[in-house]
């Protein structure tokens, strides 16, 4: 199973958040997406989850154009966690869990046992199984964050896009859920992308980076060649010190009081 | 995360499921009820037993064991003839403003969202605003001009709301909402302009506008049922679809629904089931809001037990909202558009207020 996008380009009219971007994702590989805010990350997501038709470019699923394919065919086979899990209603984690078998369910059928084998599959994994029957608007955000990433893992996708899927999390929780992306990628050899605003732990879990600055594909490749003193100033505009982390090896970004670039902006 | 806790939760579900049907079944027992006392009580009190009778008459393979006991007497004129029509409509009205809330709730992903929206109500205004005010012909046997004009002007402000809106299956919900409003008050505008030169009229125009059962026949129920039938019908295949959309487009989308899709057919159900009952029962306000609230509250969002629920407790609250409005200070008769806000307001905050005590 491969995600490939080619010279993806997307505008809102004026502004072109993405530009002549290509992507592409294997399976159990997991990509991590960065750049600074207003980058094109969350657009570019969008663009590869089948949401947003770009005005240039396609997105191919196994060589089937992703916004040909309806969004059932698309959300068996591709879930997302989008940002803010917006849930308007006091549902049970139970029942926003089972949503994600939507794209599995006929119209006129109701859940099989195997639905809710998956689900409750899903919300241990999540760690979320002793809150089933709570509502989701008496969680906090980090539970309801994994609400989400187990309706997404219920969809038993093959592909899994995370917009900032630690946003709202504690250390602990990061890590946690990290965890469970990564071995979701080498068990079940799903292929996993992620945008996210934390460099260091990007660079901890993700095999592939790719840097997206003003709309354009600025870097793509392991995280020791991507995280490079140029990048950070030029991308992001900060001088930091950039480090080994002593257990992994892999590269670590310090950050420095006062390491703002003048031409940041 | 024992195995003992995963058991929980499947069995969470299935005692779920099971009371999805006994909730359905405790709401059609108390609909049952509501029509019996509703049918008894009037000018002339009609007592439980001979309704039961009376009513159970008319039940195929039912009556056979029904002895002849009740007399054919008067209370059978005004039972079948009087008070059933009007309690037959406050079914099919008072169920399809209730369903057609709770979807546009559903959809709209906001509790305040009403049956009225999308500015059907005011076409259905200015078409029976006319309707009364030219003293219209009636061109349907049995049926008076006003449900007939009204229902033809509600159609057609839906259609001219969607047109405005923009292009078919692409309007953003904003753009409908707003596309409403302005439609509305435009129609409003027109409508307050012929009541102010309407004379006489004015007052069964108000009435009108208060919305009100009284004076209405089998042949209303018949003209609004089709509409109302259908379009609660398709809502209650969307449900699921409700489900998902009111947690936004993009993730409609990422589980597997076409939004714009699904979207324009629920509104087009909503709206055509609001239209019918608004033509032949007026604006009566609160039950699309009310109920559908309520019913969320104490059953739980999920829009598959939520929406038949709704319809079923919404012709509940209107058969016993308009049992009052013609009791209660006979033999005037209220409109029942104030009934329903009159009792709807305190009891939705007796519920709110026992909720919050339940949980605290």
């Amino acid at each position: 199973m491969r995600l490939e996008a080619f010279s993806i380009s997307y505008d809102y009219g004026i502004i072109k958040a993405v530009d002549d971007v290509s992507v592409s994702l294997g399976s159990g590989e997991f990509v991590g997406i960065l750049g600074p805010n207003g980058s094109g990350k969350t657009t570019l997501l969008r663009v590869l989850s089948g949401a947003l038709k770009p005005q240039g470019g396609t997105v191919f699923l196994d060589g089937e154009d992703v916004h040909k394919m309806g969004p059932k065919a698309v959300a068996k086979k591709i879930a997302v966690v989008p940002q803010n899990g917006y849930i308007p209603f006091p549902f049970s984690v139970f029942e926003v869990v089972m949503m994600g078998r939507e794209p599995h369910m006929k119209r006129f059928s109701g859940e099989s046992p195997e639905d809710f084998r998956i689900v409750s599959n899903a919300m241990e994994v999540a760690g979320l199984t002793h809150l089933a029957q709570r509502s989701v608007l008496d969680l906090s955000y980090g539970e309801r964050q994994r609400v989400i990433v187990a309706r997404a893992l219920a969809q038993e996708p093959v592909i899994l896009l995370l917009d900032e899927p630690t946003s709202h999390l504690d250390p602990g929780y990061q890590i946690e859920i990290m965890d469970v992306f990564k071995s979701l990628a080498e068990s079940r050899n799903i292929g996993v992308l992620a945008v996210l605003h934390d460099v260091n732990l990007a660079s901890q879990y993700a095999d592939r980076l790719i840097v997206l600055s003003k709309g354009k594909k600025v870097a793509d490749g392991p995280p020791e060649e991507v995280i490079t003193k140029e990048l950070l100033e030029n991308v992001y505009g900060i001088k930091a010190i950039i480090g080994t982390h002593p257990a992994s090896g892999c590269p670590q970004v310090m950050l420095v009081p006062g390491g703002i670039l003048g031409d940041r902006r | 995360m024992t195995y003992a806790t995963r058991g929980d939760a499947i069995r969470g579900s299935a005692t779920r499921r099971d009371r999805r049907k006994s909730s359905i079944v405790v709401l059609i027992l108390l609909l049952f009820a509501a029509v019996i006392v509703a049918a008894g009580v009037g000018a002339v009190p009609v007592p439980v037993p001979d309704v039961t009778s009376i009513l159970l008459k008319r039940v195929p393979v039912v009556n056979r064991w029904i002895s002849g006991a009740a007399k054919r007497n008067a209370y059978e004129t005004i039972i079948l003839r009087v008070r059933l029509p009007r309690i037959l409509l406050a079914i099919v009205v008072g169920g399809s403003l209730s369903g057609a809330g709770a979807s546009l709730q559903g959809l709209f992903g906001n509790p305040l969202a009403d049956p009225y929206i999308m500015g059907i109500s005011s076409g259905a205004a200015l078409g029976a605003t006319i309707a009364i005010s030219a003293r219209l012909p009636s061109i349907v046997p049995g049926l008076s001009s006003v449900p007939v004009a009204a229902f033809v002007a509600s159609v057609a402000t839906m259609a001219l709301v969607y047109y405005l809106a923009g292009v078919p299956g692409k309007a953003s919900m904003d753009t409908l909402l707003l596309s409403g409003v302005v439609v509305s008050s435009f129609l409003w505008a027109v409508m307050s302009f012929i009541m102010m030169r309407s004379g006489d009229s004015l007052r069964e125009i108000m009435m009108w506008l208060m919305g009100s059962l009284s004076n209405k026949g089998y042949t209303h129920v018949r003209m609004a049922f089709p509409y109302v039938v259908f379009g609660i019908s398709v809502l209650t295949v969307m449900a699921r679809d409700l489900n998902l959309i009111c947690l936004g487009d993009d993730e409609a989308r990422y589980l597997g629904i076409n939004p714009e899709h699904s979207k324009m057919i629920i509104m087009f159900a909503a709206s055509l089931a609001t239209a019918a009952s608004v033509s032949v029962g007026g604006i009566i306000g609160f039950v699309g809001l009310i109920v559908p609230h309520i019913m969320r509250i104490i059953l739980g969002p999920d829009h598959r037990l939520l929406l038949p629920a709704s319809v079923i407790a919404g012709g509940i609250f209107l058969v016993v909202a308009d049992a009052i409005a013609r009791t209660v200070i006979a033999p005037t008769e209220i409109p029942v558009g104030i009934i329903t806000a009159l009792v709807g307001a305190p009891f939705f905050f007796y519920v709110l207020r026992r909720r919050k005590v339940h949980k605290g």
